[in-house]
């Protein structure tokens, strides 16, 4: 199997050549970012605010464990959350900031894949509760923007990441791997009786 | 003995957080060897045992949502129920502190995480006496994603053509479990109460998640009914993560309590794969002491 090595700041041509199933790693910069976080990105424009860059930008949705050491903070466990509670957000983060990349689980609307298209971004997906195997391609903890306001699982924690795994399962050609699913899983259940 | 209780109670979160019980792990690997080589959902599977074994052997959480703690506890007769209340509620600030575990006890209101992991309804506690003389500590750090995808039904259901029997209790099973697609962290373990109340619903759906997976229950029907969900919910083909495959959850367990003429609840609550269950009897010995 032919993996996809993306390094950020992600291009568009890198992104809009990547179609549903292929398997892909990251390296470079992650932002974390879920529930307060979009709420705050989608409110009003903090561009000027942010003390990063998230044009070209991947965000991971994801509320890490972070410990202490003598070397600094060391994150301990690191799994992607549930996706989809960022559904009412997601399209305006991604048009407003130029994010090219989400990673997460569960999948995204359907509605996303016309922005995904139109601005060029992707959605990939990672297992949910390997906590500590992504741990293992986090490096440095750069900076945990927001600590105080939002506490340390919702604050956007920005990590440097070496060949973080993923799978690409909505695609900037409108394609999605969780609506086949979906879809499927119905037909499969009606199959069974259910109306 | 509050302190000994309250140590081994963070040492019973530290084991739960890096260590899944031996019949999840055991079923988690039947389900990979079930799955066609290369395939999403063994790529899935083995991801989630390479895990399982990083977590045990660095002794870190193997999931960064260290769950909601959900304890189930067995309280001799003369117990002080205010004392154990306390051991219970101390123990996750030592165990957040300490591991440490992420901290998730947040005001609603004003959206503040004080960082200590309890608060207010958090730890969640359910009492129930105990058979013997010693404290019997269940507990289960039940994750987030799977929690949201829990359902409710009261029945009739017109829409699923769910009526008050078991091929009613089949369709909003089936029905919870494709609604809830990738996003609880499959492959799950299925709690189902069926109940006169929606509080007793769900209580009782959530007591079946400390079932260990191979439990029969002594009602042949339930067993029959428990097994025949199983199989039909592993037909839907969402499987490990969401990501298509044989294997969506690992077993379905239901529970079923009286009803009132007007009332047939029935709630499904999802565990994700990880699902950190463990117990704690005290004293460790029965007979050890008067503890």
């Amino acid at each position: 199997m032919s993996v996809v090595e993306l390094s950020t700041p992600l291009d568009e041509g890198a992104v809009r050549a990547l179609h549903v199933g292929d398997v892909v790693t990251v390296t470079g910069v992650v932002v974390t970012a879920r529930d307060r976080a979009h709420a705050y990105l989608a409110g009003a424009d903090v561009r000027g605010e942010l003390p990063f860059e998230l044009a070209g930008g991947v965000i991971y949705h994801c509320g890490p464990i972070g410990q202490k050491t003598a070397a600094g903070l060391r994150v301990i466990s690191a799994g992607p959350t549930t996706s989809a509670r960022m559904n009412p957000y997601e399209r305006l983060v991604v048009e407003r900031y130029g994010v090219r990349a989400i990673i997460g689980k569960g999948g995204m609307a359907d509605e996303l894949l016309e922005t995904f298209s139109r601005v060029g971004c992707v959605y990939l997906s990672a297992y949910g509760g390997c906590g500590a195997l992504y741990a293992r391609h986090i490096g440095t903890v750069v900076d945990v923007f927001k600590q105080e306001e939002f506490g340390a699982p919702e604050a956007l924690w920005l990590l440097e990441v070496q060949g973080f795994p993923a799978i690409v399962t909505m695609d900037a050609h409108g394609g999605s791997l969780h609506r086949e699913i979906r879809q499927r899983s119905r037909q499969a259940a009606a199959d069974l009786g259910l109306p | 003995m509050d302190d000994a209780l309250a140590r081994e109670l963070v040492e019973l979160y530290r084991r739960l957080a890096t260590e899944l019980p031996d019949d999840v792990v055991e079923a988690l690997r039947e389900a990979s060897e079930t799955e066609e080589a290369g395939s999403p959902a063994r790529l899935a599977l083995d991801a989630i045992l390479e895990d399982i074994a990083i977590a045990v052997r660095d002794r870190v959480p193997m999931c960064q949502d260290t769950g909601l703690p959900l304890f189930w506890v067995s309280v001799p007769p003369g117990s002080g129920l205010r004392e154990v209340t306390d051991v219970l509620t101390t123990a996750p600030r030592r165990a957040v502190a300490e591991i440490p575990l992420r901290s998730n006890a947040v005001d609603p209101l004003t959206g503040k995480n004080p960082g200590d992991g309890v608060g207010p309804g958090i730890p969640v506690i359910h009492f129930e006496p105990s058979p013997d003389e010693r404290l019997h500590i269940r507990l289960l750090l039940k994750g987030g994603g799977s929690e949201n995808v829990g359902r409710l039904y009261s029945l009739p259901d017109r829409k699923l053509g769910a009526g008050r029997d078991a091929a009613g209790i089949r369709a909003v099973v089936l029905d919870a479990v494709v609604r809830a697609q990738g996003m609880g962290c499959p492959p799950t373990i299925v709690g189902v109460g069926v109940a006169g109340s929606r509080d007793a619903a769900i209580a009782l759906a959530k007591r079946q998640l400390f079932r260990p997976l191979d439990d029969k229950p002594a009602r042949p029907e339930m067993a029959s009914l428990e097994r025949e969900l199983m199989e039909a919910a592993n037909r839907l083909g969402i499987g490990p993560a969401g990501l298509g495959g044989r294997t969506t959850v690992l077993g379905v367990k239901v529970g079923v309590a009286f009803r009132h003429p007007a009332s047939y609840f029935v709630d499904v609550s999802f565990c994700c794969w990880a699902c950190r269950r463990g117990t704690l009897d005290w004293p460790p010995e029965a007979g050890e002491g008067d503890a």
